[in-house]
């Protein structure tokens, strides 16, 4: 068994354009026969150019396409027996709706009374009996999809691939066409391979999602893999709302985070630098003092099921999903479950911080002023003479509402024994030597942990300041 | 004071002024001679004379003759052409298009005389190939025309129409006659109707190639020339009459597709 499962296999698949620009790179997938595959990303990831290459219309630069394992690499599209639904449909329109359908059939040079046999049996599986003879252009929107959708099924193609199908629907008439979609997949057992950069969509109907970025295969999953153990930060933002922390597991099944010591189920090595995510409507409210983590309610939103709550906890920020409603400025405590904290390795150790702008404009952090210009972080803005700072647009900005999102990596910090000279004080919670240096995590005085490389030895639990030079910080603002 | 006040209707008095000036007024001129004779009293001899004449009837023939071979020849040529560059990258696009569309920056008669020396050199002798030189001078002078409404039909075709073909099973050659062509039809016909007519008519190229091609318009020059205006006054109508029809003929793909014109 194992090959003659797979209906289609990609291997090592690369396209690069003339100017250097890689669309998809080292691009390997395993598709099952009549398996419902999605490509879910943003737009520019890669997923469309991964379609066009399994139907033909453009050529990997490197690598091999394997249907029913045969190569058809470089077969062309006319050679495949695989159709395509175009994202604008791309229907005839100088032919009537039968002849259309029958194009393909026609090609393959069927029987006539054949072609009229299917057409008219497509034409009532997508619930358009009796149109034969209408024009394209007569047509609505929706029905033009559905006629998309029955030309490339009347050949009865080995897989549908369908690029953004619904993309050009209003909402109600998207949320059907899946429902419809799907029940034709069940019904036909079609391999279909779906694109689409709308995570919902992507969720209702896959039997399997690859979540794509920058050409790069992400993860790949069930929809209930992909929503509830996202591999990295990327896929956590991607799929569904999340709160995204940078922390450490501080020992079994246990992992700081936000502020606070929570219990966890995945089972990852003490010391650790991890990323921590937490979906919204998995974060319960409790009195003050009952949670974990405790902070102050920032504002709330009514979205009809639920409220949004944004709570501030130190220098964190948690959004909570909540039948329940709060009051901004209400102090509340906050508990989640251990099996809803999704812990990843983190990749990345980029230490970030919020820092305030100050009534004279200087960026602020724990008291201490970075020698910068907020004119110069916040692109395109400028100061008045009457002391307002306008943005880009014109409009201004109140430094009481705006954040500046500073970050900078493990080794450009130091450490120092004199504590007054650092920007922030804390004391060494974990230290693992990485070969050529120490990684330190340094616990602040205000419940944040930095990640500090050094080639020296320091001691567990050493108090120290944290030098951090100006020209090695990356600023983004927040508002 | 009086304010002075436009209404939209005041703004298309100008126009009704040129048209009145320009179409109406000459129209009507042109009916009174065609229908009257040389002492003003009403007559239909000049109609009857240009369909009884052998002369006249030949010259409309042979005029006919000359207009579809030379908007067949713009055809096959400018097709290829407008549908190399409607595929082609934007670099050569450029390059490709003007070299097209520059001769027609330069003074027309200037273009024929060095037509005109050019085929005395090949030929030697211009009056030996009349026919075939008055098609090489139209077809000179009316390509782009042709080329210029094709191109913008085909460029304006949706990539994924041909995607959709090859996908059903269609081969590139097959793509090409049931997608491609089809859908090219309103511009051929627009490049057709705006090579074919001024071929009937258009003897001053003729004139100046030296050319004893004998076609309508140089029929008309010779009545007028000859102070026959009621004679040369029916023949205008006569060739108005079937500019008309024509344009009935490809009206309704015509109307979406002018814009290739509107380059030039």
């Amino acid at each position: 068994m194992g090959k003659s499962e797979n209906i289609i296999e990609l291997k090592h698949i690369t396209r690069t354009y003339e100017d250097g620009f890689s669309a998809v790179s080292d691009f390997n997938l395993e598709v099952k026969r009549g398996e419902f595959v999605t490509f879910l990303g943003p737009s520019g990831c890669g997923k469309t150019t991964t379609l066009r290459m399994i139907a033909g219309f453009d050529l990997p630069t490197s690598g091999e396409i394997l249907l029913n394992g045969e190569p058809i690499t470089n077969l062309p599209p006319n050679k495949r027996p695989i159709n395509t639904v175009f994202q604008r449909y791309a229907l005839f329109p100088h032919m009537n709706i039968y002849e259309n359908i029958a194009f393909g059939l026609k090609q393959k040079k069927t029987p006539k009374d054949v072609i009229e046999k299917k057409v008219k049996k497509v034409l009532a599986l997508v619930d358009l009996e009796g149109f034969e003879n209408r024009s394209v252009a007569t047509l609505s929107g929706g029905q033009q999809q559905r006629i998309a959708i029955a030309r490339a099924l009347v050949n009865e193609p080995e897989i549908l691939l369908l690029d953004e199908p619904l993309g050009a629907l209003d909402l109600k008439m998207r949320k059907e066409m899946q429902i419809e979609l799907k029940a034709m997949h069940d019904e036909l057992g079609i391999t279909f391979i779906y694109v689409t950069h709308d995570q919902e969509e992507a969720l209702t109907m896959s039997d399997k999602i690859v979540v794509m970025s920058e050409g790069k295969m992400q993860q790949i999953g069930t929809p209930e893999d992909i929503y509830n153990e996202p591999k990295n930060a990327f896929v956590a933002d991607f799929i569904g709302e999340s709160n995204i922390f940078n922390g450490i597991m501080t020992g079994k099944l246990k992992a700081r985070f936000c502020g606070g010591e929570f219990a966890c189920v995945d089972d990852v090595e003490q010391g650790t630098h991890i990323t921590a995510v937490v979906r919204p409507e998995d974060v319960e409210l409790t009195a003050p003092g009952e949670g974990i983590i405790s902070g102050v309610v920032d504002s709330v939103i009514f979205k009809g099921m639920h409220y949004e709550i944004t709570v501030v906890s130190g220098k964190n920020e948690m959004v909570i999903q909540s039948v329940r409603s709060a009051t901004p400025g209400e102090r509340v405590g906050m508990r989640v479950d251990p099996e809803n904290i999704h812990i990843m390795i983190a990749e990345d150790h980029t230490n970030i911080f919020a820092a305030d702008i100050n009534p004279d404009f200087h960026l602020e952090y724990n008291g201490h002023i970075l020698d910068t210009s907020v004119t110069k972080i916040i692109k395109g803005s400028r100061r008045t003479e009457d002391g307002t700072l306008l943005d880009a647009h014109g409009e201004v900005i109140d430094p009481k509402k705006t954040k500046i999102m500073v970050s900078i990596q493990p080794s450009d910090i130091r450490m120092t024994d004199n504590m007054e000279e650092g920007i922030v004080q804390g004391y060494i919670s974990n230290l693992i030597y990485k070969g050529d240096h120490y990684s330190y995590v340094i616990h602040t005085d205000l419940e944040q942990d930095f990640i500090v490389n050094d080639e020296y030895l320091w001691n567990m639990d050493d108090q120290v300041g944290l030098l951090m030079p100006v020209d090695k910080m990356k600023f983004a603002l927040k508002r | 004071m009086r304010k002075l006040s436009f209404s939209r209707k005041s703004l298309g008095i100008p126009y009704a002024l040129f048209l009145l000036v320009f179409v109406i007024a000459p129209l009507l001129v042109l009916f009174y001679y065609a229908f009257t004779d040389g002492q003003g009293q009403f007559t239909i001899a000049n109609l009857t004379g240009f369909f009884t004449n052998p002369n006249t009837m030949g010259t409309l023939c042979y005029s006919f003759a000359l207009a579809i071979v030379t908007t067949a020849v713009c055809l096959l040529l400018a097709y290829p052409i407008a549908y190399i560059l409607a595929f082609s990258n934007m670099k050569s696009k450029s390059v490709i298009l003007m070299l097209f569309v520059m001769p027609m920056w330069i003074n027309f008669s200037l273009r024929i005389t060095a037509l005109k020396e050019v085929l005395t050199v090949l030929e030697g002798n211009l009056a030996m190939h009349p026919f075939l030189n008055a098609v090489i001078g139209m077809t000179y002078d009316f390509l782009p025309f042709m080329i210029l409404p094709i191109y913008t039909t085909i460029s304006k075709l949706d990539k994924a129409l041909r995607e959709a073909a090859m996908d059903l099973g269609a081969s590139e050659l097959e793509t090409f006659l049931k997608i491609t062509l089809p859908l090219s039809v309103p511009g051929i016909i627009s490049g057709v109707s705006m090579v074919f007519l001024p071929a009937m008519t258009n003897y001053v190229v003729l004139d100046m190639l030296y050319n004893s091609t004998y076609i309508m318009g140089s029929l008309i020059g010779s009545y007028f020339a000859a102070y026959n205006w009621h004679g040369g006054s029916m023949i205008a109508l006569i060739l108005l009459g079937i500019i008309c029809l024509f344009t009935l003929l490809t009206n309704g793909s015509e109307e979406e597709n002018t814009r290739g014109g509107a380059l030039l």
